[in-house]
């Protein structure tokens, strides 16, 4: 019983929300979509937090900004890039794809690229090497002899 | 061709190295969120007057056309840094002509007062920005931060957190320099 009363307490903190229900909307789809907005967007304070999951007050507010464009109107999109025109990409937990983050989204297939080159040539060498050529007439003919001679040998 | 790829591994290791040894630079700061207002006109804005102060409101009206750059510093009373830093902008705007106008952000209107009153206001004009939502459209992470806006409202410059001690000041200064705000190569 105490296990699971310490086990409950441990796991409360994770279970609290950063929303508060003063921000909450009335309409639960309007919510629900407010909430995915949130995830999308990073907290300029503590960075490495969406705004859905943070405390700090510019998080708050950027929440409630989220939800007034949202009864506004706006589409998803639309509230975004609102949000996006103010903070720039830094505020955007996936970071768009353009010439300066170029790198950042070719970099995981250029190394699989890589890695499967260097792979296939490395197994390919290799399996060249060890398939093992036939041996010449002259080669056979020394095998014989020398089998020969030394059964004789073991005979005698 | 077996050969060069046995130089990959070198290869990968010095781009890895490289990139690490970049990102153990002392100078490079992973909190430095890059302003996107920079080179941008000044955000659209209209705040009040903070109430109980004599001091004018501000609104992006009050910072085109000017004859020359202004300091736009976003600050509240509960702020401890705002406190320190405090000083540094009322010697530039008193000892040596800087326009400062100010953001009061997210404050109570008695305290601000208060606040100013107790360390004296140095700020042309002070908007209040009660909701938070003026800081937003600047962009702001916390408080304090201070920008500098050119004569035709273009965001210059920003600088987060607040302008104290040595190397700070010295920063803005030089920025204060670049924008024109202040004569350069004298004591910067």
């Amino acid at each position: 019983m105490k296990r699971i009363a310490i086990l409950l307490f441990l796991l409360l903190p994770v279970a609290a929300l950063a929303v508060e229900p003063d921000e909450m909307l009335q309409d639960p789809v309007m919510e629900e979509r407010a909430r995915e907005i949130s995830k999308e967007l990073r907290c300029v304070v503590c960075q490495n937090q969406d705004i859905d999951s943070s405390n700090a007050g510019v998080a708050r507010d950027l929440r409630i900004l989220v939800r007034e464009r949202l009864v506004a109107g706006d589409s998803d999109e639309e509230v975004i890039s609102y949000i996006h025109a103010r903070y720039g990409d830094y505020v955007l937990m996936s970071p768009p794809l353009n010439a300066s983050t170029l790198a950042l989204w070719l970099a995981p297939f250029v190394l699989a690229i890589v890695a499967l080159l260097v792979g296939w040539t490395v197994i390919s060498n290799s399996r060249r090497k060890t398939a093992t050529p036939g041996f010449s007439d002259d080669e056979e003919a020394e095998i014989a002899r020398f089998i020969d001679n030394n059964t004789s040998k073991d005979n005698s | 061709m077996g050969r060069l790829l046995a130089f990959v591994p070198l290869a990968i290791a010095a781009i890895f190295g490289g990139f690490f040894f970049w990102g153990l630079d002392p100078d490079r700061d992973p909190n430095n969120i890059p302003s996107v207002l920079i080179s941008q006109p000044a955000p659209e804005f209209d705040l009040v007057a903070v109430d109980g102060l004599e001091t004018p409101g501000l609104s992006r009206a009050d910072l085109v056309d000017n004859p020359g750059p202004v300091v736009v510093n976003v600050f509240a009373s509960w702020c401890v840094p705002c406190r320190a830093e405090h000083g540094v902008l009322t010697g530039l705007a008193e000892n040596e002509g800087i326009r400062l106008f100010g953001i009061n952000y997210k404050d109570k209107p008695e305290d601000a007062v208060r606040w100013l009153a107790e360390l004296g206001n140095p700020y042309e004009k002070i908007g209040s920005d009660l909701s938070g939502r003026a800081g937003i459209e600047w962009g702001l992470s916390g408080v304090p931060e201070t920008f500098i806006v050119g004569p035709d409202g273009t965001v210059l410059y920003r600088y987060v957190g607040p302008v104290v001690g040595d190397q700070a000041i010295s920063k803005f200064r030089e920025a204060l320099v670049q924008a024109g705000a202040l004569p350069g190569g004298q004591n910067g």
